[in-house]
């Protein structure tokens, strides 16, 4: 997908005047914030399995490339094949030759942010073979022109089900339905076709289990089961930082993942799929394939930034966060929105690409506080912030306030003076009034409030004064 | 350098913060009257200026080093330091540390006076035992917890135990009252229509929890909710420090 985090001021601009997607966000937030606080009850000790989790997903990355290794014995011992991108392009190609090489033209795919990130739908497209997006948010956003998703597992959040009505009946070409079941058995409806048709199937992955050599699917909607199971090839895309290394772990990702989520004690589907289909089985793929992409994964194993490569894809950083619930996830401009995306985005499309976006937050750490595998999430904004610095990325306005700002308050005397100069100045400014309508200097500031007039005196010059007078 | 009268429970080091020092002087004054009335002697360091605080959230570690360094060597010699802000003393406490995880000798330093470093209304509760606040304000009060306050210091009971010992103020409840009021420091300032937007809804639910004031501790916030508040038409809500709500005239 290709990146527009550089126009994020505009971005947001256009959001926050876009009245139906004010509108839209205003309904929906809060909902899976309160969805997974009720949930979290139901853990006995969710402090406990919160820092398991972390343990798991952190013990993983410190030995990555041999849990990567045990993967790929485990999956080709049970008849898949294990293929490695060095990016999304990469990836892309992979696909179209083993869709080549199985005569493949057609795709049905559940759910996968990997192939956001590779834009693998148009490369599909290119090479003549058909996308079929069968998760419902997924299959609406690709009727509405291959809209990108503004969430990682709610993607169609941004949207009413007055905006769904419209879009079927426009691109169906049938009667507008306002029911939400209606709706769904229209979509099913077009769906199976394209099941029924399809000759390979591509999921995500939300796990990589390693002493299987298996995937692990979490969805809610049964596609992911169709699509893994039904066509003749199974492709799993996903990132090479999902591996874990047992049942036993997946087990306890499990119990986090879907509360953090949605606030689900587990999604409607768990799918774990291991190998291709042998004699006696039911049903199954007779070609299984795994493509493993890097994508700027393994540049931050070691580095600062290695607690972002735990994370699970939960979608609860954005739940919680004051900027995403209020500009939404396009404003982003890439494939990852909210806290995650601050983060994700600078570091897999370049710094330089999205310098608003680790700037963009208040450092609030809700973020941080709900992350089911505790990555800090503000403290990785501010690395990235940090970077910026170093590479004088800022404005020079804002390294001259900075310096200017440092310069003083390491000296008292040169800071008191200051002080006592901005209150006189501000105190002008105010002319007696309560606050401040309009300041030159922080035009950001007044542009959307006022900014309350000093108290006559600094507290310095005050309480020298007062203790001047109780000695005399 | 003591304010009278000396108290007989020892000394507390008060990290004014530079934004009380320039805006709102009273919240000092305040702080050093719940301070004496929980039998502290206040000692108020006069070189201090800034814990390094904007400088940090910017990314310019080295300034906020020279800063905290600063900091540690006004305050390394109080038992206990009290700050009228949850995000300076979640700077003193969580971040001054982080600074110099590289520098053993400082980093040392630094933990000490992290342990030692209390947002007001969580020292007066928590080691003063101050369950009685002493100032008198009649009306209806709704607290917002400020993020750092509420999140890195542990800030959430103390205020709310305080607030409601005083005989004429009911507490009303705020929703979202844990939310962000989307000042972020510089934030504010480099993106004014996101911050504007969230402070509004901020706003809303002030004006819908019917109180006559909202009270917080940390002044950063009350600027930006105080500024929408006037910009918006509302010149009667008043926004006040939890420090003057509880010491009262
Ligand atoms: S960063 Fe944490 S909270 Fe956000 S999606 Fe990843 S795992 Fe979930």
């Amino acid at each position: 997908m290709e990146i527009r985090s550089m126009h994020f001021v505009d971005r947001v601009r256009e959001r926050l005047d876009d009245p139906e997607l004010q509108r839209n966000l205003k309904r929906t937030r809060g909902r899976n914030a309160a969805a997974r606080a009720a949930s979290l009850g139901g853990l006995d000790d969710f402090d406990a399995v919160r820092a398991r989790a972390t343990e798991i997903r952190a013990s993983v990355l410190r030995d990555l490339d041999l849990w990567l290794e045990r993967f790929e014995r485990e999956a080709t011992a049970r008849g898949a094949t294990v293929l490695w991108a060095h990016d999304g392009d990469e990836a892309c190609r992979l696909i179209i030759d083993i869709a080549r090489r199985h005569d493949v033209r057609s795709v049905v795919k559940s759910k996968s942010m990997v192939s956001e990130e590779a834009g693998l739908n148009a490369a599909l497209e290119a090479a003549g073979i058909r996308p079929v997006e069968t998760d419902l948010g997924e299959y609406i956003l690709q009727i509405n022109d291959n809209e990108p998703p503004s969430h990682i597992i709610m993607p169609v959040i941004h949207k009413s089900r007055e905006q769904v009505t419209e879009l079927f009946a426009r691109v169906h070409g049938t009667e507008p339905k306002t029911d939400i079941e209606a709706l769904t058995r229209e979509a099913r409806e077009r769906l199976r076709p394209a099941f029924l048709g399809a000759d390979m199937g591509l999921s995500g992955g939300n796990f990589l289990v390693a002493e299987t050599g298996s995937v692990a699917i979490v969805t809610n909607e049964g596609n992911g089961r169709l699509c893994t199971t039904m066509p003749r090839v199974h492709v799993a895309l996903t990132g090479i930082e999902k591996v874990i290394p047992t049942l036993d772990d997946l087990a306890t990702l499990l119990r986090i993942l879907p509360r953090s989520a949605t606030g689900q004690a587990i999604s409607n589907y768990v799918s774990l799929l291991t190998g291709t289909k042998h004699d006696g089985d039911a049903d199954g793929p007779a070609h299984m394939y795994f493509v493993l992409v890097d994508g700027g994964r393994a540049d931050l194993v070691g580095s600062d930034f290695e607690p972002m490569l735990r994370c699970i894809r939960c979608g609860a950083c954005m739940n919680h966060c004051p900027v995403y619930q209020t500009v939404g996830g396009h404003a982003y401009g890439w494939v990852y929105t909210g806290p995650m995306g601050s983060v994700l985005t600078p570091l897999f499309q370049g710094i330089g690409n999205a310098r608003d976006l680790p700037q963009a937050a208040t450092l609030c750490n809700q973020c941080g506080v709900v992350c089911p595998v505790s990555i800090p999430l503000p403290d990785l904004m501010r690395k990235l912030r940090e970077k910026q610095v170093e590479r004088g990325m800022r404005p020079w306005t804002e390294r001259l306030a900075m310096r200017a700002w440092a310069w003083a308050a390491a000296r008292p005397w040169a800071y008191s003076a200051c002080a006592r100069a901005a209150v006189r100045y501000l105190c002008w400014l105010a002319g007696g009034r309560a606050s401040i309508p309009v300041m030159g200097l922080a035009p950001g500031w007044t542009s959307q409030r006022d900014f309350p007039a000093p108290a006559a005196r600094t507290f310095r010059d005050m309480y020298a004064r007062q203790r001047r007078g109780r000695a005399s | 350098m003591t304010s009278a009268p000396p108290g007989g429970r020892g000394e507390v080091g008060l990290f004014v913060t530079c934004l009380v020092d320039l805006m709102r002087p009273s919240v000092a004054f305040s702080s050093i009257r719940l301070l004496e009335a929980a039998g502290y002697t206040v000692v108020v360091p006069e070189a201090q200026t800034c814990c390094g605080q904007p400088g940090y959230n910017a990314g310019d570690t080295r300034s906020a080093r020279t800063l905290a360094r600063k900091v540690i060597r006004e305050f390394e010699r109080f038992d206990h330091v009290v700050v009228p802000s949850g995000s300076c003393a979640g700077m003193v406490r969580v971040h001054f540390p982080e600074l110099f995880v590289d520098d053993p000798a400082w980093h040392a330093r630094a933990g000490a006076l992290a342990a030692r470093t209390y947002e007001l209304t969580q020292f007066l509760v928590d080691i003063a035992g101050m369950t009685q606040a002493p100032g008198g304000f009649s009306g209806s009060v709704a607290y917002h917890d400020s993020c750092a306050g509420l999140r890195e210091m542990g800030v959430k009971r103390q205020p709310r135990l305080l607030i409601d010992s005083m005989p004429d103020v009911r507490r009303v409840e705020l929703r979202e009252c844990e939310e962000c009021c989307g000042f972020g420091g510089l934030f504010s300032v480099k993106y004014p229509d996101i911050s504007g937007a969230i402070v509004q809804r901020k706003c809303e639910h002030i004006h819908a929890s019917g109180a006559y004031a909202v009270a917080l501790g940390d002044l950063g916030c009350m600027m930006n909710i105080e500024g929408r508040l006037r910009r918006t038409g509302d010149g009667l809500t008043q926004v006040i420090h939890v420090a003057e709500l509880l010491a009262g005239e």
